[in-house]
Parts: structure tokens; C-alpha cells; sequence
């Protein structure tokens, strides 16, 4: 894959790039925000499956949110898989809230306090309408911690806006014709929801801010692995609109994933202008367009029951335009029509093709009275769908004349993105009447500050200075999570931090790589098998193989050690050997003297194969010459 | 405005009052948003603020300054009055509504869901329903069900009367779920219909998109045109969003807090079960009334001074004397297992029956019938004048006993009464069935 480095040609000030980030994280707490439950996801046969429709309602103030009519329209029907142990009556929408869960919230302050915010003096939980399923409840319990926070990056300051409390939503399992299904088991787990300003103004900025605050996520009890954080990017530039794109996994793909956003509102303004100059117009009927297709060659065509064609005068060109790479304008109609179920749409800019002849596409043409500068959408499906989907390709046209609209899109892997559903109000949220409102007193708030986790920036400098470490051994202890383990064998044993830091840096890691479990190493069989090093019974080399033999056999660091011939030599052992072999040897020393004490050496090293250490073997060597001579 | 004391007087002094949008300055931060009302029962050191956010956050007053940004309306819910068009072509159905979770909504006062729409105002949120019948809403009161009183029974029994009488092809009533079953059972006892009679509600309050309040009543308008001339309840089959059950008014109970399916027939088997609007009457339903067989009759009188009383281990004799003579008219006794209590509560007994006030026996097991044959205790109790309230529920035998003292203050007259099968709430026969349904 090719990306093009915009970097290069893009103004990203003139443009008036604004980019915010929302980043949620699972905490790894014992138990869910609302329910005793525990927060592992499992794969078991689901013992329940519960059926059931959500319906919009009346919010707070009255207003009906768009975003959640617009999931409405789709009449989805939800299932849900329950457990008999790991999930109960509170996810499954039975049984009202337990009280909020203490330990989560007190996470919530400590990552408040590492990000400067402010803490509230009262959190009260707010029911956010989420009604796609996601949440047995058709609403997202979620309440704001803290505001007012902020981050150093080498561009300058972030703002951190608000860190929310909330439950993470149901997992998605599959899609079928008869709805979506969902797993109750992640459904509750405290979520942290963290989101910065809009004042993110570089793509390489965004990606500075998204490390930093894992960095300080993870110096708190937060669940790792895939799908433990979500990243969501807030991209608008100045004469485009707000879009959030969902879901961001990869850090590395964030300024590319910015940067083809950016080129995607370019190109969105470029065809409103065009469209503008050309006078262009979306027209209001839907054609029956079935009697062109008649003997079509298209096999979808030909199976639809109806056929319906929509003339978008003056767009000839535009809809085939691509405004992302491999995405046009159609890309993004076609993702409107599709929230209605079909699976695509056919236009005239990509025609003829798909079994679609040119002769059937000037009837088309002719039919709608479509002219050159005119394009024509075609969708064939049921009649009901089919004129549904096209007429959501008509809402969607009908918004190229404001260029960019404000939307939800998914992240796609190459770093493209899918347009989701409208962006959400504000009205939304309503109180969570079950959930009394929670007091944070400031003496709670200032025992979590004086008692903050290092942040992993300040623990590599600790690393460096109080143990001498190298720069990159310090980064890598604090990267890999090792800093613990590193500080506990330093405290119980009298090694070099250098060997005790590159065996947990680069060590355990490479055994890993080569394909070892180290699963079932712990740490008090990793401080005995160095125990082992602290007393000179091993050599520093011998600890890999010693720790793989442990692995495998399931054997103490001693029994391995001995099993693998391992263990150090005495003394008086290296001297008999020594005595050995001189005296095989009785022609060369007599001949050669102390001279011979090179090529001694280099048999007796082999001989004892690193059993003991080198200043050993020389001194018993030298001894014993000066003693035979 | 339901705040008071520190808080109160801090937006007084302030000139701010609910649905200004404000600034609170505190040494370290600034926040700003509209003041919402706070809870009744809440301190009085925070002022609630809606952020632009959505988010309600607390703010402690202490060193706080209060500023006025814009004057605003209270925030109110704001529904547009229906304008309903009679179609001949649909049947009448009445909808009377006494308050309760199938008709609530977010109340600012304690912050807590309350019942608080009217009958209209559940055609407002449940449009569907009028594509199915022409709906006629009536509110007869706004309490929570765990509020009803036998008057509210008479009450309501009165309005549906009137309904039918009036020409109402069904009628449902919206209720809360608490004491539902004391309702059903009441109108039960009170009405002799001729067609359906339907008592629904909710589990999940009406506000939220989960909320089973919408099945519920799609269901019950439909069993209202059914032919099942009789009162009934209908709610949840099960967990799914996907059918209710009728159950017969006299042999249903809330068995659950919290859950959908919460109302269960006991010693008996439902009557329907109600899918997208479809009745199918099950197999094991007993005999029931068609519609049109019964002529409407109302039999309202009720003796309100009848006591429940729960047997238990350490129980003694002086609850039931203290009833007595507090000039309680009728006492049920919800004894264990067939039918028993304390011996040391059997002189009291005694002295209920000299004093002509009826015992009534029923089951805390709820299900099986009461044999007090079996047993000595039981013996001695049938001695003592206890009447056996066969496989009645305990909730329906204490309305039933209330409808018959309404009736009749003779001993005699009223113990035939509660033996004798009114309204289906004693079936003769146990089934295999009957259990854990």
C-alpha cells in the first residue's frame, strides 16, 4: 500500500485542522460499575437468549434525539446472550442497578488527578440513549468525573475536557436477517471516557496524545489485550464539519487516517462548489425503473422485485469521484442506502459494467430524462427498501450542497473511513433515577492524590537514576510493565541491575518469541531461579535454558539447573579437573612452562563448558603449573 | 423548587432561579451550565448544573460565587395535544388509568420516576394503539399501585361500568405492579362483565426504550377485543419482547421485584397468550366466559376493616386480639404449609369465632390447596371456626373477604361465601401442572 505523505504538501494551519480525541478504556476492577458481575469476557455456550425491541422515547427535555430515531428506523430486533453465573438480571435489563461500584470510581480519580483535571463534588450517573442494541437498557449509564485537565506535548498543551465513568455496552456477536446479536458479558464494565479539546492541530499530535494518555492509563488498573481501549478522532477542518470517526485501533495509522479524512472534506467541498456552479439539483421522484431492465444481463437486477432509479441532475462525474482512496461519492451514498438493508447501489458514473449494458444505461438515461451532465442512482431490492434506500441517497445528495456534513464513521483498516449514523445531540442524556447521586468530598480526592501511581514517564527517569540503568533498558522496563518485577528481585537479591533489567526486558521476551510459554512463570520462581546467580552456583548465560527447563518441566530453578548440568563448580572440583587434564597434558607443561598456559586454557574451558567462572579457572590453572613445575 | 436551607438561600440571594444558565467560580475552576432541580431528599450543599455536555454534575456551595449568564424557562416536558378522528370501522376500548409505572415519567421533584401522564398522554408515546382501536382515555387517579386503597377498587370498578355501560367493547386499566393482583382480584369479585376487562402495566418505567409498558398494552388492547369476557391481567410471558399472558385475575401474583415476567398464574395455568396482538387461548385454560354471555353487574359493597396477617415461629395470640378488639370484621391468616399455626395462637381463634369475626386459612406456600384434615393442629384449628380457603391465594382470599363481608356480616352466610367458587379464584382440581409456571 502506498500512502501518499501529505505532511509534505498539506498547510494543516491554513487548512484549519481541528482534531479532538476521545479515548475509552476498560478498568480491571472485580467487579462491574452496577452489578457484582465480573468484568472477563467468556466464550461459553450463552445458557439464555433474550429477545427484545427497543423504542425511542421522550428525553429529559422533550426533544427526540436524531441520532437515535434514526436507529429506530431500522426496526431491529436484538438478542442477547446471558449466563447463569457471569451475567445477571442487571444486564439483561431485569432488575435495577446495584450501587455504584467504589473501586471504579476511585480509578476515575486517580487518572483525573495524573491529567491535572478537575474533580466534581457530586457525580450524578445520566442515562445516555444508546438504542442500537448495544445496551439492554437503550441507554448508557454514564456520569462526568472531572474537567479542566491538561497534558504537555512537544507541540503544546492539550486540553483534557471531561473524564466520564460508564458502563461499556453489550458485545456485538453477529448480524443476521433477524437482528443483531449481542453478549451481556461485557455489558457494564467500567469504562473510563476520556476526550481532549479540539485543539489537537497536527496528525502527528493526535498520535503523541493517544500515547501519553495510555501511558497514564496504563500506570492505573486498566484491562490490556485488544479491544480494552477504543479510540474515537474528532476531525474537522475549517470550511468542513465535525466527524467523529469511531474506533481507531492502530496509533501508528492515526495521521494517515487523519490525513485522508482531511482529503475526504477537500474533496466534499470541491463538489459542493462544482455542483453549485453547475446549478445542480436533486430531484424529487423515484422512478420505477423495472421496465428497462427487462432481459438484463444483471443477475441482481434480474432478481429484484422492483427496481428504482433517482436523477441527481447536474452530478454527472461527482458520484464516481473518489474522495478517498478506492472511495467515491457513491461510496458514501451507498453507505446511507444501506442502513435500510440492501447492499449497494448501482450510478451512471460506473456504468456500464456489473452485467449492466450501455444500451440498458442510455434507456436508463432516457427513462429519467437524465442528460450528460446528469448521473442516475439505481437500487433494486424489494419495492419497500428499495424506495427507502433511495430515498436516504437523496437525503445524502441533497447534503453535497453543504459540502461536509457533521457524522459518525467507522474506522476502516487502511485507514479510510464509513460513514456510521448522523452525529448525536446533546439531548441524549437524561438522569439515572435507580443510582442515588455520590458525594466525592475533597479529603477522598486529596488521600488519592498524595498516594498517585508513578506515571510511566517519571518512573524510566527513577529507573536511570537510582539504578544506573542504560536509557533503553529503563524505557523498556517501564514499556513492558516490568518496572514491579525489576524493583522486587532488586530488593531481595544483590545482582547487577543491568542483567536483572535486560533478563526482564529482552530476555523473557526473546523466549517468548523463540515460541517458550513462560505463562507459568511467577515471580518468586524467576527470584530463585536469580537466586541461584546471587550465590555464583550459575553463570548469567545459563538462565535462559535454566527458565525454559522450568517452563516445560514444571521443575524448581535448582532441579533444573542440575538436570541441564548447569550448576557451577567448586573449587576443588575445577582442581581436580585442572589436576586431570595437566597431568594428560605432563609433555606440553613440562616443555613449555608457564606457556603453557594459554593452550591449558583453552582445553580445560571446554572441558568444564562454563561450569565455572573464567578468573577461577585461570587462578587454579596458574596455581596449579607453578605447582606441577 | 425542592431545594432548601444553604442552597436554597445561596439562589435566592443569587436571583437565580431552576433553568437559568449560570457560572459557579470556586477557587480552582469555573463551571457553567443551567440549574436543574435537585432531589427532595438530597443535601443542601450542591446545586445541580446541566452541562452543555448533557452531563449533571453537582457543585458544592461552599466558596462558590453564583453568576447569572442567561434566564431561562424551566424545562418541561412539552407534548402536543392529540386530536383523535373516531373511526367506525374500529372497535371502543377504554383505557382508565390509576397511575403507576405504565404511566410515569421523570419527575424533577425527587428526581425519581413518578406517575405522572395522563390516559392521553400514553396514546401521545404509544401512537400504535390507535391504529388498533378507537381509544378512550380516562385518568381515575395518579398513585402508585403500593398506595391503593379498597376505595380506589370501588372506584375504578364504578368507572368501568361506566365504560361498559356506555358501550365500550374492552376495557384496560392501566396500574402499578405492586398490588395489581389485590386489583384484579377486587374487580373480579365486583364485576360480573360481559366483555374483557384488562389490567396491565409495566416493569421498566414508560421513559426508557427497554420498557415493557408499550407490549403491554399493545396486548391488552387486543385481549380487550378478544372474546375472553373476564377480568384479567396481562403482562410479560417471559424475559423476551415478545408475547404476554392473560392470567385470571383471581389466580395471579406478582412473583418477582424486578422482572418483566414478574406476574405469574398460580394453581392454574393462563388464560391467553397475547403475540403481536394475537390471542391463542391455551389448552390448559379452564372455562371461561365468551363475550355477550353476561349481563354487567356491579356488586361494589366492600368491608375495608379486614386484616392479612402472616403466621410465623414466634407469632402469639395477641396480633390476632389485638384485630379483634380494634373491631377488625374478617381476618385472613396466611398459615404454613397445608394450613397451620401455633398452637398458642388457637384461643384467640376461638375468640374470633365468639365474636362472629371469620378466619380465613390460606397457604404462605401459595402453592397446593389448605387441608387442615391432615394434621391435629389442622383439626383443631377447623375446630376453632377456621374456614379453609382451598388453593386461594392469600391476597385474593383477604379482597375476597372483604367483597363478602360487604355482603353479609352473618357467619354462616360469609363462610359459604368463601367456599363457594365466585369469580375462578378456587379450582377444585390440582393439576400436575400447576406448579413453578
Amino acid at each position: 500500500m502506498i500512502l501518499i505523505d501529505y505532511g509534505d504538501f498539506m498547510d494543516w494551519e491554513k487548512l484549519g485542522l481541528k482534531m479532538g480525541l476521545e479515548i475509552h478504556q476498560q478498568l480491571d476492577t472485580k467487579s462491574k460499575l452496577f452489578c457484582p458481575c465480573s468484568c472477563n469476557l467468556t466464550d461459553k455456550k450463552a445458557d439464555y437468549e433474550i429477545l427484545r425491541n427497543l423504542r425511542p422515547t421522550q428525553s429529559e427535555l422533550g426533544k427526540i434525539d436524531r441520532a437515535a430515531f434514526q436507529e429506530a428506523r431500522r426496526k431491529l430486533r436484538f438478542l442477547y446472550e446471558a449466563y447463569s453465573q457471569e451475567t445477571c438480571l442487571v444486564e439483561a435489563d431485569e432488575e435495577p442497578p446495584c450501587p455504584l461500584n467504589l473501586e471504579a470510581m476511585e480509578l476515575a480519580i486517580v487518572v483525573a488527578s495524573l491529567l491535572n483535571m478537575k474533580v466534581m463534588d457530586e457525580f450524578h450517573t445520566m442515562r445516555k440513549q444508546v438504542i442500537d442494541g448495544s445496551n439492554t437498557g437503550g441507554f448508557q449509564r454514564t456520569g462526568l468525573v472531572a474537567t479542566h485537565g491538561f497534558l504537555e506535548t512537544s507541540q503544546g498543551k492539550v486540553v483534557i475536557e471531561n473524564l466520564c465513568l460508564e458502563e461499556d455496552a453489550a458485545r456485538r456477536i453477529e448480524t443476521t436477517s433477524d437482528g443483531v446479536k449481542f453478549r451481556l458479558d461485557r455489558l457494564g464494565i467500567p469504562l473510563l471516557e476520556i476526550t481532549t479539546d479540539p485543539s489537537i492541530h497536527h496528525p502527528e499530535q493526535v498520535k503523541e496524545v493517544a500515547y501519553q494518555l495510555g501511558q497514564v492509563l496504563r500506570s492505573t488498573k486498566v484491562k490490556r489485550g485488544l479491544g480494552t481501549i477504543r479510540q474515537d478522532l474528532n476531525i474537522s477542518i475549517r470550511d468542513g464539519a465535525r466527524v467523529e470517526v469511531k474506533g481507531v485501533q492502530n496509533l501508528d495509522l492515526m495521521p494517515t487516517m487523519v490525513q485522508r479524512e482531511v482529503e475526504r472534506q477537500i474533496k466534499l467541498i470541491e463538489i459542493r462548489d462544482t455542483l453549485l456552479k453547475r446549478e445542480a439539483q436533486v430531484e424529487d421522484e423515484i422512478f420505477d425503473v423495472k421496465s428497462v431492465f427487462e432481459d438484463t444481463g444483471s443477475k441482481i437486477i434480474a432478481s429484484a422485485p422492483a427496481v428504482k432509479g433517482l436523477k441527481l441532475t447536474g452530478f454527472a462525474g461527482l458520484v464516481g469521484m473518489e474522495i478517498q482512496p478506492g472511495r467515491r461519492l457513491g461510496t458514501e451514498f451507498s453507505s446511507y442506502a444501506k442502513k435500510l438493508g440492501v447492499s449497494g447501489i448501482f450510478h451512471t458514473d460506473e456504468l456500464p459494467a456489473y452485467g449492466i449494458s450501455s444500451r440498458e444505461v442510455d434507456r436508463l438515461k432516457d427513462f429519467t430524462g437524465a442528460g450528460a451532465e446528469d448521473a442516475v442512482i439505481i437500487v433494486a431490492h424489494q419495492e419497500e427498501i428499495a424506495q427507502g434506500a433511495l430515498e436516504e441517497v437523496k437525503r445524502r445528495a441533497l447534503m453535497c450542497f453543504d459540502g461536509v456534513v457533521e457524522e459518525t464513521r467507522k474506522a476502516l483498516p487502511e485507514g479510510n473511513t464509513e460513514y456510521m449514523r448522523p452525529l448525536p445531540t446533546s439531548s441524549r442524556m437524561y438522569l439515572e433515577t435507580d443510582i442515588p447521586t455520590f458525594t466525592i468530598t475533597r479529603p477522598q480526592v486529596q488521600k488519592i492524590k498524595n498516594n498517585l501511581p508513578e506515571i510511566p514517564r517519571a518512573k524510566k527517569e527513577r529507573m536511570e537514576s537510582e539504578y544506573n540503568l542504560s536509557e533503553d533498558l529503563a524505557t523498556q522496563l517501564v514499556k513492558r510493565d516490568k518496572v514491579d518485577d525489576f524493583e522486587n528481585i532488586m530488593n531481595n537479591l544483590k545482582l547487577d541491575p543491568t542483567v536483572v533489567a535486560s533478563l526482564l526486558a529482552y530476555s523473557l521476551r526473546e523466549l517468548k518469541r523463540d515460541g517458550h510459554s513462560m505463562d507459568s512463570l511467577d515471580s518468586k520462581t524467576l527470584i530463585n531461579a536469580l537466586k541461584l546467580l546471587e550465590q555464583d552456583k550459575i553463570s548469567k548465560d545459563a538462565i535462559s535454558p535454566i527458565l525454559i527447563h522450568v517452563s516445560q518441566k514444571n521443575s524448581s530453578p535448582q532441579e533444573a539447573a542440575e538436570a541441564l548440568d548447569l550448576l557451577m563448580l567448586k573449587e576443588s572440583d575445577v582442581e581436580d579437573i585442572i589436576q586431570k587434564i595437566i597431568s594428560q597434558k605432563e609433555d606440553m607443561v613440562k616443555q613449555r612452562g608457564m606457556g603453557s598456559m594459554g593452550p591449558l586454557m583453552g582445553i580445560v574451558m571446554k572441558e568444564l563448558k562454563g561450569k565455572a567462572d573464567g578468573k577461577l579457572v585461570n587462578k587454579v590453572l596458574k596455581e596449579s603449573i607453578q605447582k606441577f613445575l | 423548587m425542592n431545594y432548601r436551607g444553604s442552597a436554597k438561600k445561596l439562589l435566592e440571594s443569587s436571583g437565580i432561579s431552576i433553568g437559568d444558565l449560570i457560572t459557579i467560580e470556586k477557587d480552582d475552576v469555573t463551571y457553567q451550565g443551567m440549574v436543574l432541580d435537585r432531589s427532595e431528599d438530597a443535601d443542601d450543599q450542591h446545586i445541580v448544573l446541566k452541562m452543555d455536555s448533557g452531563y449533571n454534575i453537582g457543585v458544592n456551595i461552599s466558596s462558590s460565587n453564583l453568576k447569572l449568564v442567561e434566564k431561562g424557562k424551566k424545562p418541561k416536558l412539552d407534548l402536543k395535544p392529540l386530536t383523535i378522528k373516531e373511526d367506525p370501522a374500529k372497535k371502543d376500548i377504554s383505557i382508565i388509568s390509576t397511575g403507576g409505572t405504565v404511566a410515569s415519567i421523570i419527575d424533577y421533584k425527587t428526581g425519581a420516576v413518578h406517575p405522572a401522564f395522563t390516559a392521553e398522554d400514553l396514546l401521545i408515546t404509544n401512537p400504535e394503539l390507535r391504529d388498533m382501536a378507537n381509544i378512550k382515555g380516562k385518568a381515575i387517579c395518579n398513585i402508585l399501585s403500593e398506595n391503593m386503597k379498597p376505595e380506589y377498587w370501588v372506584k375504578s370498578a364504578r368507572s368501568i361500568y361506566d365504560e361498559i355501560n356506555e358501550g365500550a367493547y374492552g376495557v384496560v386499566v392501566a396500574h402499578g405492579t405492586d398490588t395489581m393482583h389485590y386489583t384484579s382480584a377486587a374487580l373480579s369479585f365486583m364485576l360480573e362483565t360481559p366483555v374483557p376487562i384488562v389490567i396491565t402495566g409495566a416493569q421498566r418505567s414508560s421513559d426508557r426504550p427497554s420498557s415493557d409498558a408499550f407490549l403491554n398494552l399493545l396486548n391488552s388492547v387486543s385481549a380487550a377485543k378478544s372474546d375472553l369476557a373476564e377480568v384479567m391481567v396481562c403482562m410479560y410471558a417471559g424475559s423476551d419482547d415478545t408475547g404476554c399472558y392473560l392470567h385470571r385475575g383471581t389466580k395471579v401474583r406478582k412473583m418477582h421485584t424486578s422482572r418483566r415476567d414478574t406476574f405469574r398464574s398460580i394453581n392454574t395455568a393462563p388464560l391467553a397468550c397475547m403475540k403481536e396482538g394475537e390471542i391463542e387461548i391455551l389448552p390448559g385454560a379452564k372455562g371461561y366466559n365468551s363475550r355477550g354471555t353476561v349481563e354487567l353487574k356491579l356488586n361494589d359493597y366492600l368491608e375495608p376493616d379486614v386484616a392479612f396477617i402472616k403466621s410465623f415461629p414466634g407469632i402469639n395470640g395477641e396480633i390476632i386480639d389485638y384485630h379483634l378488639d380494634k373491631g377488625y370484621k374478617g381476618i385472613v391468616l396466611e398459615g404454613t404449609g397445608l394450613g397451620h399455626c401455633p398452637d398458642q395462637l388457637i384461643p384467640s381463634l376461638e375468640r374470633a369465632a365468639d365474636y362472629q369475626v371469620p378466619v380465613v386459612m390460606t397457604s404462605q406456600c401459595m402453592y397446593g390447596k389448605v387441608n387442615m384434615n391432615v394434621y391435629s393442629t389442622g383439626r383443631r384449628l377447623l375446630k376453632a371456626g377456621v374456614i379453609s380457603g382451598g388453593d386461594m391465594l392469600g391476597e385474593t382470599a383477604y379482597v375476597k373477604l372483604s367483597w363478602a363481608l360487604g355482603h353479609s356480616e352473618k357467619l354462616e352466610e360469609v363462610k359459604k361465601i368463601m367456599e363457594t367458587n365466585i369469580a375462578g379464584e378456587i379450582e377444585e382440581k390440582s393439576s400436575l401442572d400447576y406448579f413453578l409456571l
